[in-house]
C-alpha cells in the first residue's frame, strides 16, 4: 500500500502541479481580482470554513446524514431492483409483465418523486433514502437485465452438460457471474445519479441535516465559502466511493476480467 | 457403458406445418459401439452440430430418437459429457474450477472436488496453469480445459464439435495424439464432429461421411488400421481418397 502510494506520487507528478496551479489561480483570482467573499470565496476562505465546521463537529453529523441516506436508497434500491433485473432477463414472463410498468415509471425525473416522498414518510431520513432510490433503481434493473440478456448461450449450456439443470443454479453458478461486470456497470451509473438526487432531495427540504441542506442553508445565509465547502465535500465523497467501489469490484469481484478485451 | 444408437433421427427447423422450414437432418440411422472412436463428417452446414446437440440433449429432434443404452435422450445429462466448439470455459472461473463445476453441481465441496479433479489437470498438461484464468490461456490449451472439464464428470459418452476447429494445424496435430491417449486410457465413447478427412481419417474407428443438407448417412466408412497412425502411410492415403471422393460428390449433387 505504501510503495503504491509512493509510486503514485512519482507517477502523477504532472497531475499533482496541475492541481496546485489551479488552487494558486483560484487564490488569486478570489482574493485580488473578485475581491467579494459572496461572489467567489478564496482558497484561504474555504480552508477556514472547512477548520470551523471540523472544530464545531458538524461535518461529521452531516456526511454521515448524507451517508445514512445514501445507504438506505441503495439497500432499497438493491433489493428491489437486482432480483427485479433478474426475473426480467432471466423469464420471457417476467419481462412482458414488468417491462410496461418500468418503461412508464422509468422517464419520471427521480426528483419529481420529491413531494410523494415528503407525504409518505414525512421529513425522515427514509424519504430522502426514498429519493436516492427513485434515481437508483432503474439503472441497476437495466443492467441487470441487459446483463443477462448477454449471457452467452454457450456458457449455459456448457453448464446444463455438466450436469447444471436448475434454473436457480443456472442463475447461480452463470448468468450472475457472466452478467456481474454489467450489473457493476449499472451499480456504477445508478451511484453517479444517487449521490446527485440525495444533494437534491436534501436541498428541497427533504432533510434537515445533511450535506446538501447545508448547502442550501448556508445559501440563505449567504455564507458562500461554506457553500463551497459543502460543494467541494460532495464532490470528494462522491470520487471516494466511486474509486472504492471501482476498487473492489475489479479487484475482487472482476479480476477474470483484467487484461481481456471488452 | 456408452452405446449410442441413432434411430431414424429427422430435425426441420421453422416452420413444418407451412412447408418452408429447414430440413437439416433427414432419417439418420447409426449406431455406435460402448468404446468406440467415431468421427461425423461431412459438408458444413449438414446438420453435424444439430445431431451432436439432440444427442447432448441441447436440441430437439422432429422425428426419431437417439438412445444411450437403450434409453432415449431427452435432456442434457452429465453421462453425456460436451466439448463446444467455441470456447466455452467460464470465464470468471479458474481453469481448475472450471474442471471442478461438474462435480460441484453433484453436490460435491469444492476442496474435495479441487483434489479429485488433480488428475485430470494432469491427464491434459495443464497443471501449472490451474489457478489461471481462460483468457490467459491459449486456444489450445482452452481447449484441452474443456477436455478436462467434461472427462471429470466421467461420462459414458464424449461428444466434440470440431473442438480444434479454430487451432492452428500444429497444434492441432499435438491435440489429436493428446485426444487419442485420453480416449485409449479412458473407457469413454468418443463422437467428435469434423469436416476435416484428415482428422477423421487419423483419429476414428469409423467415419460417418454425412451427405449435404439435408443431412443423411452418405456412407460409414470403416478405418481399419492400427495406432499410433502414420497421417501420410499408403493406406491412410487411399483412405482419404475415397473419403474426399465421397465428399466431392456431394459438391457436385447440390
Ligand atoms: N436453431 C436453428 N434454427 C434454424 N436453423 C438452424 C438452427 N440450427 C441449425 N440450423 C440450420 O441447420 C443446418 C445444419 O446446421 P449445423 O448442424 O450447424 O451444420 P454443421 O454443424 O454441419 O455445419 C444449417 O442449414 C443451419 O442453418
Ligand atoms: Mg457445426
Amino acid at each position: 500500500m505504501k510503495i503504491n502510494f509512493i509510486k503514485t506520487i512519482e507517477e502523477k507528478g504532472v497531475e499533482a502541479l496541475s492541481l496546485i496551479f489551479a488552487v494558486a489561480v483560484w487564490q488569486l483570482v478570489a482574493d485580488r481580482i473578485v475581491q467579494n467573499k459572496l461572489l467567489l470565496p478564496s482558497f484561504y476562505d474555504v480552508v477556514i470554513a472547512f477548520s470551523v465546521i471540523v472544530k464545531n463537529g458538524l461535518i461529521f453529523m452531516d456526511t454521515l446524514t448524507s451517508l445514512l441516506h445514501f445507504s438506505i436508497g441503495i439497500a432499497a434500491a438493491f433489493i428491489l431492483g437486482i432480483p427485479l433485473g433478474i426475473a426480467m432477463g432471466w423469464f420471457k414472463a417476467a419481462n412482458r409483465a414488468l417491462d410496461p410498468i418500468i418503461e412508464i415509471l422509468r422517464p419520471i425525473p427521480p426528483l419529481a418523486w420529491i413531494p410523494f416522498a415528503i407525504i409518505w414518510f414525512g421529513l425522515t431520513h427514509q424519504a430522502a433514502g426514498f429519493v436516492v432510490f427513485a434515481g437508483m433503481i432503474f439503472p441497476i434493473i437495466i443492467n441487470t437485465y441487459t446483463g443477462f440478456k448477454n449471457v452467452p448461450r454457450v456458457y449455459v449450456e456448457a453448464a446444463k452438460v455438466l450436469g447444471c439443470n436448475r434454473n436457480i443454479d443456472l442463475i447461480r453458478f452463470v448468468a450472475i457471474p457472466s452478467a456481474m461486470p454489467s450489473i457493476a456497470a449499472g451499480i456504477r451509473i445508478a451511484m453517479g445519479v444517487g449521490w446527485m438526487c440525495l444533494v437534491a432531495a436534501e436541498m428541497f427540504g427533504v432533510s434537515s441535516m445533511g450535506l446538501g441542506y447545508q448547502i442550501w442553508h448556508n445559501y440563505y445565509l449567504h455564507r458562500m465559502d461554506f457553500v463551497l465547502v459543502y460543494m467541494l465535500l460532495l464532490g470528494f465523497i462522491g470520487l471516494l466511493i466511486d474509486r472504492f467501489f471501482r476498487y473492489y469490484v475489479d479487484e475482487k469481484m472482476l479480476k477474470w476480467k483484467s487484461g481481456t478485451v471488452v | 457403458m456408452g452405446q449410442v444408437s441413432v434411430k431414424k433421427v429427422s430435425r426441420i427447423f421453422g416452420k413444418k406445418e407451412e412447408g418452408h422450414g429447414t430440413e437439416a437432418l433427414l432419417n439418420i440411422s447409426f449406431d455406435v459401439q460402448d468404446g468406440e472412436f467415431i468421427c461425423l463428417l461431412g459438408p458444413s452446414g449438414c446438420g453435424k452440430t444439430t445431431l451432436l446437440r439432440i444427442t447432448a440433449g441441447l436440441e430437439t429432434l422432429t422425428s426419431g430418437e437417439i438412445t444411450l443404452n437403450g434409453v432415449p435422450i431427452t435432456g442434457p445429462d452429465p453421462k453425456r459429457g460436451m466439448v463446444f466448439q467455441q470456447y466455452s470455459l467460464f470465464p470468471w472461473r479458474t481453469v481448475i474450477d472450471n474442471i471442478t463445476f461438474g462435480l460441484e453441481m453433484q453436490g460435491i465441496k469444492k476442496s474435495e472436488a479441487r483434489k479429485q479433479v488433480e488428475k485430470y489437470l494432469d491427464l491434459v498438461g495443464l497443471g501449472q496453469f490451474k489457478n489461471s484464468y481462460p483468457h490467459e490461456l491459449s486456444g489450445g490449451m482452452q481447449q484441452r480445459a474443456a477436455i478436462a472439464r467434461a472427462l471429470a464428470n466421467e461420462p459414458e459418452v464424449l461428444l466434440m464439435d470440431e473442438p480444434f476447429g479454430a487451432l492452428d494445424a500444429q497444434t492441432r496435430n499435438v491435440l489429436q495424439d493428446e485426444l487419442l491417449k485420453i480416449w485409449e486410457q479412458k473407457h469413454v465413447t468418443f463422437i467428435f464432429v469434423t469436416h476435416s478427412v484428415d482428422e477423421a481419417v487419423f483419429l476414428s474407428d469409423r467415419i460417418v461421411v454425412m451427405t449435404s443438407r439435408p443431412g443423411r448417412v452418405k456412407e460409414i466408412v470403416k478405418v481399419d488400421l492400427p495406432r499410433p497412425r502414420s497421417r501420410t502411410s499408403p493406406e491412410v492415403n487411399s483412405l482419404r481418397d475415397h473419403v474426399l471422393k465421397l465428399l466431392e460428390e456431394e459438391r457436385f449433387s447440390r
